[in-house]
């Protein structure tokens, strides 16, 4: 593949991921004095400008939703780093914190420059402990060179960042879950209203942003030369990046231009398949996201184009399952992981992973009827329209589109297709 | 003041005006929609974790719960779409699948919402496995009986049990299909920091949690032609029972009640309320001893059974601050075992008593040690109200054309400050009434003491006696208890008498009364004891004729070693350090 950009990673390998002065020496932190010049509406909008979707995978306006924190009313805001990066065959923020969490950390301070919070916490997955030593270790040197603290660069600003780590729950990837573990509680969704950006974490008004999406912003404040916009397609602006898993040869973390096409992404990037085994099906955005068969190969890897295909970017995952793997084999691993993963505090979600796991294993076994196979359509579909959160209600996501593309698995004994 | 802003919505396409801030439930209340719900309570917090009040709004991806989502401008909904319909049978039918179906021989047989909604959903057969844990109930105390295979996970116990008492004895655990509502490692509620206060039982949708039944053992001593079997009932009963016979809420009906517990056999149909007479002489004397001989205040007061076990349990080095008065319960059952033989010339050991008491806690306190003599308890059996109802639908009557008849002579003649220890600041109105006349010798022109009055958490007021201030405070709900004894930690503490009541709105809110019990309908419960006190010939304990006879012939006075004996009693420290293997 020709040209592949690093804008998100271009500080990868370039310093000393444990070292402040290392990473000032490549300009750390120089998005942060320019930040500070500027009004925080601006650099909301410079966001806006360059069409940045929230990278967690509800694809949010990310320009908006930093002028929508600002304008909240209320005292002593937070902006909170979602590293929870629960989804299966997800490890880009990984890649990102391990490799520049300085520019993470840069980044974090410009957010709360920009809403005018107080305080930052990143929720890191307790499966990260090995990265908590290294953003310990960022934190408490930009706190010795007076990046966090008091009176931040001569600025009327004090801000801190703490260090959170989950006890291991994916749910605790969603929002209010996450604030819930944050505070000490046992992980599990609450109710909206009242939303996040008014009462969040400890009541206070929160700003809740993914890895990848703050890294970005110091990236896009020295971006002079709009360098960022001169890559993707359309509405799709800029690079992304993914992570490539299953049964291809070099599963990875890469940073893609936008319109880069699944093939190239998976022969090219990901060094191709396994024994060059022809693709069962791909699973995009993790273990809540959809399924597609090769005929998605040459499809663009942009917003508008998975969804026209039926899949979303989400995560920004791509699992690759080759042909040793049935659909309802696959389904049934993807099943077993929210039936371990749901709270289990609203009923469709806590009873309908459950019912629709059986019905799986009747029809691996070939003993599901018809009726079998209605009613866990039925149930998928109410478990998307009225579980509490986003995890019931993209559980199914797999399901609902495998009975799609293959729907010949889902008929009277037709498991093994 | 400026207007309440109007938000206009359609529901089924039927145009409804509702303040800003309703929930779309409420506003379907209005136009007669009854949104099928199962998690809601109306006085709890919302949870919005059944998801079976889901509805459909126009615009929107997916449905929402009607439970918590605020009407707009605008907003159309609809409750009636093949998707809300799929829905609320399929969380209906998911809920069953997970639910000990064993309806017929259930406790809330016939008074179960789910059960309910199943019947109104037309829900004929689940077509799904059954998924049920096969669980033991859990009867392990003299109170509450816990049966998860019941539990349809909703949370309104824990709601009760944190939100309202400020305990959280239960809690979730667990998560997805395993989750349960448990106590800490799973221990029997009476080895958590639990009360046995029953307001679980009283929110609990299903049979999940219920009171212990003992009808049968009622049933049994009543077809015993040896034992004389006399019943009291508590004030609070009195007003609440009318709910299940189709009564419009805050009945009064005493006379009723008195006539259909002479249908079910009682030799004698005794009121609690001469108890709660009898607890004012020895609480207003143990008070003003307290006051005017330098003993322990601030004093507070010892009615409420699950307050004790409260006090035992999390405060139990200042337990000196309760009264030793036993309840009014406990002083009638010393009296029906020691008078009232001797009066009626019946052997004591053939005599039973039966208490229909609004609580549950009640339950345990009959069989706490201190409460009896010579191997016997005063109080043999505790019925809740709810134990009442099963009764009197059992024998078959029709309460409401049931006639009117008097309690029995001569422990039924009451006053009306023994009536109003059924709502929270009774107790204290009581006592003040006498405590008052006592002290300063004098007539007490106005008896109602209006600031103790209504549903207010925390009720203060102040009471001369003789040229000193009296500070007095009301707590009901253990939530509150909890200021009032953290205050008392503190030394910051500035009253000196204190009523506390367990539940909230006292014993007409009791854990033992009818299912479907809300604030709305305790409201109308307080009037009713309040009319009850308006229309007593007799006012103040200390004037109850019977009473006073009791003092003459058997009693002495207040306070005598007698008394002591009988009427009065000791508390223990339960220690905290629960053994969690």
């Amino acid at each position: 593949m020709k040209n592949r950009p690093a804008f998100l990673t271009k500080n990868f390998g370039k310093y000393d991921p444990s070292s402040i002065s290392s990473y000032m020496r490549i300009g750390g932190f120089d998005a942060l004095r320019k930040a500070v010049n500027m009004d925080g509406e601006d650099i909301a909008s410079l966001i806006a400008e360059n069409k940045v979707k929230g990278r967690g995978g509800a694809e949010y306006d990310m320009g908006r939703k930093w002028s929508q924190a600002r304008k909240v009313v209320g005292e002593n805001k937070v902006v909170i780093c979602n590293a929870d990066e629960g989804e299966t065959t997800t490890f880009k923020d990984r890649e990102l914190i391990q490799n520049d969490p300085f520019n993470l950390i840069e980044a974090m301070i410009i957010a709360g420059w920009a809403v005018g919070a107080t305080d930052g916490y990143i929720y890191m997955r307790a499966e990260y402990a090995c990265l908590r030593p290294l953003l310990l270790n960022a934190i408490r040197q930009a706190r010795s060179y007076g990046f966090l603290g008091q009176h931040i660069l001569g600025k009327d600003f004090c801000y801190d960042i703490h260090l959170y780590s989950g006890a291991g729950a994916y749910v605790c990837g969603e929002g209010t879950a996450l604030i819930r573990s944050i505070e000490g509680k046992a992980g599990r969704p609450r109710m909206k209203p009242p939303f996040i950006k008014v009462s969040g974490v400890f009541a206070r008004p929160t700003c809740l942003q993914n890895v990848e999406s703050l890294s970005l912003v110091p990236h896009l404040l020295l971006d002079d030369d709009k360098e960022y916009q001169s890559y993707g397609v359309g509405d799709s602006v800029g690079t992304k990046m993914i992570s490539v898993g299953g049964n291809v040869n070099h599963p990875g973390a890469f940073e893609i231009p936008f319109g880069t096409t699944v093939r190239d992404i998976i022969y090219n990037l990901a060094g191709g398949v396994q024994g060059d085994r022809p693709i069962r099906l791909i699973q995009f955005g993790g273990a809540s996201g959809k399924v597609a068969g090769p005929e998605i190969l040459d499809t663009p890897y942009t917003y508008q184009d998975l969804r026209a295909a039926g899949v979303m970017v989400g995560s920004g995952a791509l699992c690759v399952v080759d042909d040793r793997t049935s659909v309802i084999n696959f389904l049934r691993i993807n099943q077993e992981f929210f039936s371990d993963e749901s709270c289990g505090q609203c009923t469709p979600c806590r009873e309908g992973n459950h019912h629709i796991q059986i019905i799986l294993d009747k029809i691996k076994e070939g003993t599901a009827t018809r009726e079998d196979i209605d009613i866990m359509k039925t149930i998928a579909r109410v478990m998307s329209m009225s579980s509490l959160c986003g995890l019931g209600e993209t559980a199914q996501n797999s399901l609902k589109s495998a009975m799609e593309v293959f729907p010949e698995v889902f008929t009277v004994g037709g498991a093994n297709a | 003041m400026s207007e309440q802003q109007m938000i206009h919505l359609t529901i089924n396409h039927i145009p409804v005006e509702v303040p800003k801030g309703t929930k779309i439930m409420q506003a379907a209340q209005k136009l007669g929609i009854d949104i099928p719900h199962l998690c809601y309570h109306p006085d709890q917090r919302i949870k919005a974790h059944c998801r079976l009040c889901s509805v459909e709004v126009t615009g929107k991806r997916r449905l929402l719960a009607a439970c918590s989502t605020e009407c707009w401008e605008g907003m159309d909904v609809h409750t009636d779409t093949q998707i809300v319909r799929d829905t609320q049978v399929s969380i209906l039918q998911l809920m069953l699948a997970n639910h000990n179906k064993d309806c017929l021989s259930c406790p809330r047989n016939q008074n179960c919402d789910l059960q309910r909604l199943c019947s109104r959903f037309n829900i004929l057969q689940s077509p799904l496995p059954s998924v049920v844990k096969k669980t033991k109930r859990i009867q392990t105390n003299p109170s509450i009986v816990r049966d998860p295979s019941k539990c349809i996970r909703c949370g309104r116990c824990i709601r009760a049990c944190k939100d309202v008492q400020g305990i959280a004895a239960l809690t979730y655990a667990h998560r997805s299909s395993d989750i349960v509502v448990t106590t800490a490692y799973n221990k029997p509620m009476e080895d958590t920091d639990c009360v046995l206060c029953g307001q679980c039982s009283l929110v609990c949708p299903t049979g999940a949690i219920v009171e212990k039944d003992d009808t049968q053992r009622v049933l049994d001593v009543l077809q015993d032609p040896s034992k004389h079997v006399v019943v009291q009932v508590a004030p609070a009963v009195r007003v609440a029972l009318g709910d299940a016979f189709g009564m419009e809420p805050g009945t009064i009906a005493t006379g009723q009640m008195v006539t259909a517990l002479k249908l079910l056999g009682f030799d004698k149909v005794f009121d609690t309320n001469f108890g709660a007479d009898l607890t004012i002489m020895e609480e207003s004397a143990e008070f003003v001893e307290r006051l005017t001989k330098g003993g322990v205040l601030p004093m507070m007061t010892s009615c409420s059974p699950g307050w004790v076990n409260y006090m035992e349990k999390h405060y139990g080095d200042y337990r000196q601050h309760l009264s030793s008065a036993k309840s009014p319960m406990q002083m009638f059952g010393a009296i029906a075992k020691t008078y009232y033989p001797e009066q009626a010339g019946i052997d004591v050991h053939n005599i039973v008593t039966v208490s229909i008491m609004p609580c549950t806690a009640k339950k345990y306190e009959c069989t706490r040690p201190e409460m009896g003599r010579d191997g016997m308890q005063d109080v043999d059996i505790v019925l809740t109200t709810r134990e009442l109802i099963k009764l009197i639908k059992y024998v078959g009557l029709e309460f409401g054309n049931l006639p009117e008849s008097d309690f029995d002579s001569p422990l039924g003649e009451s006053t009306g400050a023994g009536a109003i220890f059924g709502t929270t600041g009774g107790v204290m109105e009581a006592a003040l009434r006498t405590a008052y006349e006592k002290v300063t010798g004098k007539t007490l022109q106005k008896l109602d003491f209006d600031d103790v009055r209504g549903f207010k958490g925390i009720k203060e007021t102040t009471v001369n006696l003789n040229g000193r201030d009296v500070h007095i405070a009301v707590a009901h709900t253990l939530k509150n208890a909890r200021i009032i004894m953290e205050q008392i930690k503190k030394g910051t503490c500035k009253y000196d008498f204190i009523e506390i009541m367990a539940c909230p709105g006292g014993c007409i809110g009791g854990g033992g009364q009818p299912i479907g019990t809300t604030n709305a309908i305790k409201q109308k419960r307080m009037e009713a004891i309040y009319q009850i006190d308006r229309d007593k010939p007799i006012r103040k304990s200390h004037e109850n004729p019977e009473i006073l006879k009791l003092y003459k012939d058997f009693l002495g006075e207040p306070l005598s070693e007698k008394a002591h004996e009988l009427l009065h009693t000791d508390y223990h420290k339960v220690p905290k350090e629960y053994v969690f293997d």
